[in-house]
């Protein structure tokens, strides 16, 4: 993949492979608490039926997913443990962070054993609020996935994460790295880059039902 | 008879021949571990296990990777607000989790709810029961290596789901009841629409019945596996159907006075002698059915009536301790409050069924083969959120 690697791929190409990618992701599902009943009725049952978006949701092992849904409750004793799978995806990998829990800590915002949001740990793409949430936001949450793989440039997604979405997403701002997370050296400016170009390779999370991150 | 040099040699090259292979067949232990994040495992469950070639010596389980600090929560929220709280105890069954805690509460304000409320209270508490255990009944397919009875499960269980959000707003955690009675009173048509999917879940049992129970594979791997005798039961405090399973005849419903209306409807405890998997799991399924039985017979008893006393608005609960414990899907489950007069608790230890039941673990688990311990696990039948609480 020397073409995407140097972000030359023609764009038909580039078209052809997001819409392949879109629809054969293959799940991890990393059930924690009340979350994960629901993200079984969402992934295993028949009135919900996640294989008709192009979603298979049972590979064997984290090495074998395209995106993982952190679903439930994330304490600080799991949170190596989650951190370690994450490590363990190949790229490209996305997250979606499924309920309150694991979005911000949920009803257990003021609990000394509960780590408050599970973006502190690994980068998130798509937020599904609620507690636990209906099988149909979860569904959402992995169609807009989705519309943001198509339109993804491959280059920026195939070198992989050093940082977390929102800790680049800050440095950026500041003017600290570049769009590949590299340190930004005397020499070489933010201001050569337009500063859409690097919201478009690295875009913010998304909210199913709109609103912000609480 | 004396031997020649040369026999002597080659029985000494025998006997070191032999000695070698012992040497090279000798096996080592081996330490499984199983989870915190495993399919077999419901939830974030952790299993050491110390293996001999295919035996278990020794295995732990490793409970806390769910711990929410429930305890310590409840004694920053006030009376109404605990409620919401600890519906996601037991996530399955969350209503039944609301109960024994209200009960409390109503124990020490020395209110009791009006009668519709008891009935409408029981229903629902009966309803979170078949939620929770379908679920487990298709769930067991899947640890069995059948993975069709989980589809069923989950298509009959949103029959019942639709039902506890057409009463209560919630489909998952209700947070209906409350001190002095309940939220809201039953919407029209619901009557009759509980009676339809309460045929439907009876009929979803006797399809699990045929397909998973009848099935020969099935009973080859549950019978006479895990085997756990009354009196070690007791010793390790198991209760609901795990105790019953073992032959021990207590059930909570029957056995106490509670302002619940269980008394109303006929229905049969469930025991069975041989404390096996196979028993854990046929008495949950017995129970599926009368709890069915329950709600068809007290649907038509429902009286006329207001569903909330008079409580004040602001909730001061006066001084004193209470111990209310009911049975729960997963076993015997308490809420001892102690309160100081303040709006809210200022302690509350929650005794939940699970946290007793996987005790056992270590005991049940010793010296069976490694496909048991998925069996033993699978019927001994926890939820992560009501152990590690």
């Amino acid at each position: 993949m020397g073409l995407v690697d140097k972000g030359r791929l023609p764009a038909p190409l580039t078209k052809l492979f997001n819409l392949s990618r879109s629809y054969s992701l293959w799940v991890y599902q990393w059930g924690l608490a009340c979350c994960a009943i629901e993200m079984g009725a969402a992934f295993g049952s028949p009135r919900y039926d996640v294989m008709r978006l192009g979603v298979i949701p049972l590979p064997a092992s984290p090495r074998q997913a395209d995106f993982v849904c952190v679903s439930g409750t994330v304490t600080d004793k799991m949170a190596p443990a989650v951190k370690r799978l994450w490590e363990q995806m190949p790229e490209p990998k996305y997250a979606i962070s499924m309920g309150s829990c694991a979005n911000c800590g949920g009803p257990y915002w003021d609990s000394y054993s509960v780590t408050k949001g599970v973006d502190q740990i690994i980068p998130i793409d798509v937020y599904v609020p609620g507690c636990p949430p209906r099988p149909e936001a979860l569904l959402e949450g992995i169609v807009l996935l989705q519309q943001r793989i198509k339109n993804e440039d491959m280059a920026a997604k195939w070198r992989g994460d050093e940082f977390t979405t929102l800790q680049r997403t800050r440095a950026m701002e500041a003017g600290e790295v570049d769009r590949d997370g590299e340190l930004i050296s005397d020499t070489h400016s933010i201001s050569d880059e337009p500063m859409a170009e690097i919201a478009s390779a690295h875009p913010e999370p998304i909210v199913v039902g709109g609103g912000p991150i609480e | 008879m004396t031997l020649t040099d040369r026999q002597q040699l080659s029985y000494i090259a025998s006997q070191a021949a032999d000695a070698r292979l012992n040497v090279e067949l000798e096996t080592e232990g081996m330490t499984l571990n199983i989870g915190p994040q495993h399919p077999a495992t419901h939830g974030t469950l952790r299993i050491i296990a110390r293996l001999d070639g295919e035996q278990v010596v020794w295995a732990e389980p490793v409970a806390g990777y769910m711990h929410r600090g429930y305890e310590k929560l409840t004694e920053v929220r006030t009376f109404p607000q605990v409620t919401s709280l600890v519906n996601r105890i037991d996530w399955l069954g969350s209503f039944a989790n609301e109960v024994p805690f209200i009960l409390a509460a109503e124990k020490l304000m020395e209110v009791e709810a009006p009668p519709r409320a008891q009935v409408i209270r029981t229903i629902l508490f009966e309803l979170s029961r078949i939620a929770n255990v379908s679920l487990f009944l298709g769930d067991l397919g899947v640890q069995m290596g059948a993975i069709t009875p989980v589809f069923l499960a989950f298509r009959d269980r949103e029959y019942i789901l639709n039902l506890i959000e057409g009463a209560t707003g919630g489909r998952f955690h209700p947070n209906f009841d409350r001190i002095g009675g309940l939220k809201d009173d039953l919407p029209k048509g619901w009557i009759q629409e509980t009676k339809g999917a309460v045929k439907k879940l009876e009929e979803f049992c006797d399809t699990i019945d045929d397909l998973l129970f009848g099935n020969e594979i099935f009973q080859s791997r549950m019978r006479g596996i895990g085997v756990i005798p009354a009196d070690i039961a007791k010793d390790y405090g198991l209760s609901g159907a795990n105790a019953r399973a073992s032959g021990i005849d207590w059930d909570l419903r029957r056995d106490q006075d509670l302002p619940l209306s269980y008394d109303l409807a006929d229905w049969k405890v469930w025991t069975h002698p041989d404390g096996d998997s196979w028993a854990r799991c046929w008495i949950r399924l017995q129970e599926t059915r009368e709890s069915c039985k329950i709600v068809g017979q007290l649907l038509d008893q429902i009286p006329a009536g207001p569903v909330m006393t008079k409580v004040p608005r602001i909730i001061k609960v006066p001084e004193g301790e209470a111990w209310v414990a009911t049975e729960n899907p997963l076993g015997e489950m308490g809420y001892y409050v102690v309160s100081k007069g303040d709006l809210g608790p200022f302690r509350v230890k929650i005794r939940s069924a699970s946290f007793n039941n996987i005790s056992i673990v270590p005991w049940a688990l010793k010296g069976v083969y490694v496909p048991d311990i998925i069996t033993i696990l699978a019927s001994l039948y926890f939820i992560l959120g009501d152990i590690d609480r």
